[in-house]
């Protein structure tokens, strides 16, 4: 298990090696090449499009001011961190106040009550990555749920996947912003309590992210059933293999590569819908901070906007390579080029 | 009186196209004895893998049947095991473990856990795949993971053992190795077994009888050989065997003369 897990590693940092050989200074001339080539073009590719941004950016003039270059966007990603330091003290201070003020009271009452209020300042930059992370993870995983075993058992059954085929088809292209309005109707008429242990902006955003990250699992996964070697259902059908057995021992294995083509699609699409559910729904992420900031207007805005669109790609690059390494972890096949 | 053990009797099957149903065997009839082992030749696309789908219980004969052991046949089931052409190992489990998968099943309830082990380890050895039993697939040669192949069928004791071209995607070498550890093993258990083939040498050299196919559409036996010889049989004392030699030119002609392949004559 723990091999495994450090193959994975291994190859989820597998482009850092030749650099670790520089400083081991093991590194020979071939290597240096091909670390050129792995580290160096893209090196290249960022710093032109970084020289692009700084030229072309002050030229374009905005009612709110030029579009800031990446120097000033930088400079509001070190605000947003320092905003967010200075929430993270104010919180500290908060609750220190809260048992000083509740030990004093406690010292002339010894049965007084003592209620502890939590904090309720503003969510930063940070918090609100964490909640679109939440909410995307938790819509992807039952959109998962879902899809891989109607993958399989339509995978398994041509009537079946006849029959759910054009549902899929018809609602695999529905944009989220159509199914949100609807989301939001069927959750506020649905989802009615006193003490809401979920804000219903969050579910609506998580439901609009199922919905619409339900397809490439669900579709991927079933023909990846439907096409297991014909001589794999033989050996299956003459030792008698019980459904269970079947679907563990030989569908599952064989058709882990598909599966994950289509998870991967399917967190990605979660990702890019979930910033627009945000927007609309209002869930505290990373698509309510920009719909704030454009809402806000001020001379900082674009940049900020640009710092979140710059962490939403990170954020999203950064899933698909973790599905990655999952993907390795899981299959069998552990010299298979999966990328 | 002959004991008949399994009875293909009659057995047509046609294959729905679009331009209309196809025939691809007419009347099959055949009687195999327990152990005996038969060999089935003809050209490639006569049928003889449609007739071992059959037995197996893979394809459903059209009209006819097949009766094993006084029951008929009419799906797959482990008393009928195949070892496939290519070889059908899961190539995400060790030998072992394809072995396994066969014995858990076949054996659930009768044999306790250590007995499978030592079952599952006595039939590798068999086959001579002991020392690399907790190998994958891909990491053993197309030989050895035949050999896997055949004691998975041998592992689940098996009523009737179907072979469909069992050594046909293998080296000259490799296979006259695999058919003398087949015969050494045929030797100890005794199975009843059809194979098909179309290697002249490896039939006269293995069967005890040989049933020649006629080209297909509507394809039937066309003739039966039986082949008469001592057992044990070393291949090369009997490459100048005047009888081995006869049964070899039999075959030949069959196959050369009176059932030429359609475009060959044409």
């Amino acid at each position: 298990m723990t091999a495994m897990a450090m193959n994975s590693l291994k190859s989820f940092f597998s482009w850092s090696f030749p650099i670790i050989n520089v400083f081991r200074g093991k590194s020979s001339a071939i290597e240096l090449l091909g670390l050129g080539k792995v580290i160096g073009l893209p090196v290249v590719g960022i710093l032109l499009f970084l020289l692009l941004w700084a030229g072309l950016a002050p030229k374009v003039v905005t009612s709110l001011g030029a579009v800031p270059g990446p120097v000033q966007v930088w400079g509001q990603f070190e605000r947003l961190v320092e905003e967010h330091n200075q929430e993270r003290v104010k919180e500290v201070e908060f609750y220190e106040r809260q048992e000083i003020r509740n030990a004093k009271k406690l010292e002339s009452n010894p049965g007084a009550e003592i209620k502890v209020r939590p904090y309720t300042g503003a969510p930063t930059f940070f918090d609100q990555i964490w909640t679109s992370l939440v909410t995307v993870l938790s819509g992807f995983i039952i959109a998962s749920l879902i899809a891989i075993p109607l993958g399989i058992i339509s995978g398994l059954s041509k009537p079946i996947y006849s029959a759910i085929n054009p549902l899929i088809q018809i609602f695999k292209p529905v944009s989220p912003l159509a199914w949100l309005p609807i989301v939001t109707m069927v959750v506020s008429a649905v989802y009615v309590t006193d003490d809401p242990t979920f804000e219903k902006s969050y579910i609506t955003s998580m439901i609009t992210v199922m919905l619409c990250c339900l397809w490439p699992t669900l579709l991927n996964t079933a023909v990846g059933v439907a096409n297991i070697s014909q001589d794999l259902k033989n050996v299956s059908k003459v030792l008698r293999l019980g459904f269970f057995t079947h679907v563990f021992k030989i569908v599952l294995p064989s058709s882990i590569p598909l599966m994950f083509t289509g998870l991967r699609l399917s967190l990605g699409i979660a990702w890019m819908v979930l910033i627009a559910a945000e927007m609309l729904a209002q869930n505290p992420g990373l698509g309510k901070f920009v719909w704030d900031e454009f809402q806000n207007g001020s001379s900082n805005s674009i940049g900020r906007i640009l710092v979140a669109v710059l962490t939403i790609g990170v954020i999203g690059f950064m899933l698909d390579r973790v599905m990655l390494m999952l993907q390795k972890w899981v299959s069998w096949d552990k010299g298979a080029d999966i990328r | 009186m002959e004991k008949k053990y399994l009875e293909l009797s009659d057995v047509s099957i046609e294959f729905p196209t679009p331009k209309g149903p196809f025939k691809a065997l007419e009347k099959i009839n055949l009687k195999i004895k327990e152990s005996e082992f038969v060999s089935l030749i003809g050209h490639s696309g006569c049928g003889k893998s449609t007739v071992l789908n059959i037995v197996a219980g893979l394809y459903q004969a059209t009209r006819g049947g097949v009766i094993l052991k006084g029951k008929e046949v009419n799906e797959p089931g482990p008393e009928r095991a195949v070892v496939f052409q290519n070889h059908s190992l899961l190539p995400w489990l060790t030998a072992y473990q394809n072995v396994e998968l066969a014995v858990k099943k076949v054996f659930k309830g009768k044999k306790t856990r250590l007995e499978m082990k030592e079952w599952i380890e006595y039939n590798l050895k068999l086959v001579h795949m002991d020392h690399a039993m907790h190998k994958r697939p891909d990491e053993i040669s197309g030989g050895m993971k035949q050999r896997v192949g055949i004691a998975r069928a041998l592992a689940i004791e098996p009523e009737v053992l179907l072979m469909d071209e069992p050594f046909g995607a293998l080296d000259a070498l490799t296979r006259a190795h695999l058919q003398d550890s087949l015969m050494e093993i045929q030797m100890e258990l005794k199975n009843t077994v059809i194979m098909i083939t179309h290697d002249v040498d490896e039939a006269v050299l293995l069967s005890d009888r040989i049933v020649m196919m006629t080209n297909g559409p509507a394809a039937t036996i066309g003739e039966i050989l039986d082949i008469n010889l001592e057992r044990p049989r070393a291949r090369l004392e009997l490459a100048d065997d005047a009888t081995y030699n006869h049964y070899r030119a039999e075959v030949l002609r069959f196959l050369y003369e009176r059932q030429r392949k359609p475009e060959e004559a044409a």
